[in-house]
């Protein structure tokens, strides 16, 4: 089924939406938490698979746009004590120009290049916080009030909610992101990616799609970050370390890269495989130093079994079992399937042993 | 004017560091195209086997040599297990797999040493050494730290000039098609420059411990400092790397000595190097000026 | 011009049986036979697309074929790799790609000698040396200057001498003459000749000059979209006007 309409992808929203609100009724607090949690995330990792399975561009900073937007949120929150509502647009309105500033400045970068600005931008800007401690709070960091409305009632639990409104939030992004993506700008986005002199002779301008990339991922990081502020009630710097844009960068490569769906198999993955090792790790009664590592070794050791075992990603290889029962159907191009972006600069010599990828003579 | 001395002193020392990841990180880069995340990660391993050592040993010597040596198998290690699996498919993976193996190395880190912060010895002294009366702001340690990456890098760079297995790598890094054509083993040699790398980090690890103490997360921020470096001189380029090292360690050691609330702009004052260099030369300092495109 | 001279070896020093092979979802090898007589010259000819620079890798081992056999001397070596054919006794000189340039004319040509065995001697290597340099003064002229600062025609030279350290019995050369000046190119093909006639080497010579291929060539094989569709000797392919038409271009 492809998504190429939006009354499919408003109606796939709807469904997910109720097979949420059914799950955050019948399940515990825990696990509401768990689904905000995997709400939070969405959206970033979907921003960031778009940026750089669509777009070609790598980024390994997308946890400073969370940061951005989780404490301009806060900020509004606390000093200004706006509606949760404006204050998450203003917090995407900041979170663009941010993004815009750096996609000028990444607009010429390729490859580790990129990769290495973007691997600062996500330790400096959180290292902000600590440099002007008056306004960030440094270590402990702002803390946010966000309760239940009062027609829910008073027996109400707030992680019911805190699930409610992080999983529209995500899934309304994840909408606007489809949109983006059969549109017209996701055509030059897969087009610059694919052959930028091609591209630029075809008239599309190569530096403002680039850019637009960055602003979309950014904002949808921003987005995400606003969310998180609210689910865990905090924003202190320690959250937001270079450990998140890595956690992203994962989700969106392992769900598979450039694809909305995969964005959803990659955030689940990152919140629940951790918490499942945990719990494997303490019931087994190991040692706490032992057992809190192990659950870091386990995570290591899944990303690189999974990238091996199915190096299109979870959505690729639930494609490709797909085809086994259906047979190649050559009408679902779904935006992800596409050749993977290229961290090599372009006039490169092929690795050792790539011999039979020239084209035909 | 003594606080300038001391702190491009102690800027070239930590520069040293930063130039020796970054010539691992290039290393790997020309040879393989691969930009290893994991490289702090295997040096941190490598300087808790030493201090292992060391504790059973008595001896620094014995495990310092441990430890390169220890850097070598397990770069060579990791090549062949998981890196090599992830040649021919899209580059993005690769990256990914090295972020695996770095999350990897560090849990493996905190169940086989524990997480707690470990303080590393010195061979040389740590205190300052003085000329006349005026404190210099740098140690023996400082001094063996700039010599010990120095005399590493020079051999290295010998071996490589000079040497016919120098020549088969520098063979199979410009042209991989050519060298099996020829007869060169490229898979084999993509292998032993891998074990360089981890040899590399090894002794980054090594020479930074005692500075930053030792435990899981310690070689992090020298990995980002260090891959900032590789940029910086253009990734393709050794000699870019040490440059890039010591004009960073020297930057950062200015900035933090020098600005108001310096020592936490310190990875801002980075990323404004970054940019500027970036914005001038999209490929880093030394690379080659690109071709103007249509 | 017949490469069953009298008292020679009349089996073929290079014989591909059957080949197929391809990138991908692409066959650019359809079942492809061919023969290279020994100490002979075999020119591949036919238009771009035709296989022919994907019948030189498969041989090479730079391509994987998915059928059919390569026989060296009679033995089967198909799918071996690169570095394995060049010590069995192949040598590919690629198209286009030849020199390292960021590499001295002295240690491209130390790259030609990587095949030998590790316990071969340093006196044997420099003696090999001098004799390259012995026979292509242009590059004893410039032996440590960087290979990025010769010319075309000097190009090419290096890259002849660089693949005859390897000291094969096959050569398989793919387009040396392209990008070359008239009078250049000549001289390669003179080089060509010198080769195979004096020093007996079984020569494979991929061209899309395919008049001036058979001026030299003993042996001719056409190849159009994977298939063999001509193979004879060198002057009955020339003279045949309408093949030449038609595959050919002149």
């Amino acid at each position: 089924m492809t998504m190429h309409t939006l009354p499919r992808r408003l109606g796939l929203a709807v469904v997910t939406a109720v097979i949420v609100w059914f799950l955050s009724v019948r399940l515990d607090t825990f696990r509401d938490f768990q689904i905000a949690q995997v709400a939070v995330y969405v959206p970033a990792v979907a921003g960031l698979t778009v940026l750089t399975g669509l777009s070609g561009q790598i980024s390994l900073g997308n946890g400073a746009f969370m940061a951005i937007g989780a404490y301009a949120t806060a900020l509004l929150l606390l000093h200004l004590n706006w509606p949760f509502v404006a204050a998450l647009v203003a917090s995407a309105a900041v979170t663009a120009v941010a993004g815009g500033i750096v996609g000028v400045a990444a607009a010429r970068l390729r490859g580790p290049y990129l990769a290495g600005l973007t691997l600062l931008l996500g330790v400096a800007l959180p290292s902000l916080a600590f440099a002007y401690q008056g306004v960030f709070g440094a270590d402990q960091g702002l803390s946010v009030t966000f309760t239940t409305p009062a027609f829910l009632g008073a027996t109400f639990p707030l992680t019911r909610w805190q699930a409610w409104v992080s999983t529209v939030v995500a899934l309304v992004t994840l909408v606007l992101l489809a949109n983006l993506c059969y549109s017209r700008i996701g055509r030059n986005w897969r087009a610059v990616r694919d052959d930028e002199v091609a591209a630029a002779l075809d008239g599309v301008n190569v530096a403002v799609t680039r850019t637009l990339a960055f602003v979309v991922s950014a904002v949808c990081a921003g987005l995400a970050g606003s969310l998180l502020a609210i689910v865990t009630s905090l924003v202190a710097p320690g959250a937001y370390t270079i450990t998140l844009s890595i956690a992203l960068l994962t989700a969106a490569v392992i769900g598979g890269l450039g694809s909305l769906p995969g964005a959803l198999w990659g955030s689940l993955l990152i919140v629940l495989l951790p918490t499942y090792v945990t719990d494997v790790a303490t019931s087994h009664g190991l040692s706490s130093s032992v057992g809190s590592n192990i659950p870091i070794a386990a995570y290591g050791a899944v990303l690189i079994l999974v990238m091996l075992a199915f190096p299109q990603g979870i959505q690729g290889g639930l494609r490709r079992l797909l085809t086994l029962f259906t047979g190649p159907d050559a009408k679902t191009r779904i935006p992800g399937d596409a050749p993977a972006p290229h961290v090599t600069p372009q006039a490169d010599e092929a690795p050792a042993s790539q011999t039979e990828k020239e084209g035909t003579s | 004017m003594v606080e300038f001395l001391q702190f491009t002193l102690s800027g070239i020392a930590f520069g040293m560091i930063y130039a020796a990841v970054a010539l691992s990180l290039v290393l790997i880069w020309r040879g393989t195209r691969v930009l290893n995340f994991a490289q702090g990660g295997m040096a941190m391993f490598t300087t808790f086997v030493a201090i292992e050592v060391i504790y059973r040993t008595g001896s620094y010597w014995t495990g310092f040599v441990t430890a390169l040596a220890a850097g070598l198998v397990l770069g060579v290690i990791c090549q062949l297990t998981v890196i090599r699996p992830t040649m021919n498919k899209p580059p993005l993976n690769a990256v990914i797999v090295t972020i695996g193996l770095l999350i990897l190395i560090e849990g493996l880190a905190g169940i086989f040493f524990g997480g707690q912060y470990r303080s590393f010895p010195t061979a040389f002294s740590q205190t300052g050494l003085r000329i006349g009366g005026t404190p210099l702001g740098v140690s023996r340690y400082d001094v063996f730290v700039a010599a010990a990456v120095l005399v590493v890098t020079l051999a290295l760079a010998a071996a490589f000039r000079y040497t016919s297995a120098g020549l088969r790598m520098r063979a199979a890094a410009f042209n991989a098609t050519i060298a099996r054509l020829s007869g060169i083993r490229v898979a084999r040699v993509l292998t032993v420059g891998w074990g360089l790398a981890g040899l590399l980090g090894a002794l980054a690890g090594v020479l930074v411990s005692p500075s930053t103490f030792l435990y899981p997360n310690s070689m992090d921020t020298i990995f980002v400092y260090g891959f900032t470096a590789a940029v910086i001189g253009g990734l393709d380029s050794p000699l870019g790397a040490v440059v890039g090292g010591l004009l960073l360690g020297l930057a950062l050691s200015y900035s933090g000595g020098y600005l108001h609330n310096g020592s936490n702009l310190v990875p801002v004052v980075a990323l404004v190097i970054l940019v500027v260099v970036l914005m001038v030369r999209p490929g880093g300092l030394f690379s080659a000026t690109q071709v103007r495109r249509v | 011009m017949s490469s069953a001279a009298a008292g020679q070896d009349t089996s073929p020093a290079l014989a591909v049986e059957d080949l197929v092979a391809g990138y991908g979802g692409v066959i650019a090898l359809d079942r492809v036979s061919i023969t290279a007589g020994t100490a002979a010259i075999t020119a591949v000819l036919g238009a771009n697309g035709a296989g022919k620079t994907t019948l030189l890798r498969a041989v090479s081992g730079m391509v994987r074929p998915r059928r059919g056999r390569v026989l060296l001397g009679g033995a089967d070596l198909a799918g071996r790799s690169p570095e394995q054919m060049v010590r069995a006794g192949v040598a590919h000189v690629p198209e286009g790609q030849g020199v390292i340039p960021e590499l001295t004319v002295e240690e491209n040509l130390r790259v030609g000698m990587m095949s030998w065995p590790p316990r071969a001697r340093r006196t044997e290597r420099t003696a090999a040396l001098d004799e390259a340099y012995g026979r292509f003064q242009p590059l004893a002229d410039r032996r440590r200057k960087l290979a990025a600062t010769l010319s075309g025609g000097e190009r090419q030279m290096l890259v002849i001498a660089r693949a005859l350290l390897a000291r094969p019995r096959v050569l398989l050369l793919d387009e040396p003459s392209l990008g070359l000046a008239p009078r250049v190119m000549a001289q390669v093909m003179d080089l060509v000749v010198q080769l195979s006639r004096e020093h007996g080497l079984t020569i494979v010579l991929v061209e899309q000059n395919a008049r001036s291929a058979l001026a030299i060539a003993d042996h001719g094989v056409v190849l159009n979209l994977g298939r063999v569709v001509a193979s004879a000797d060198a002057a009955t392919l020339a003279a045949d006007v309408a093949l030449r038409h038609h595959y050919l271009g002149f």
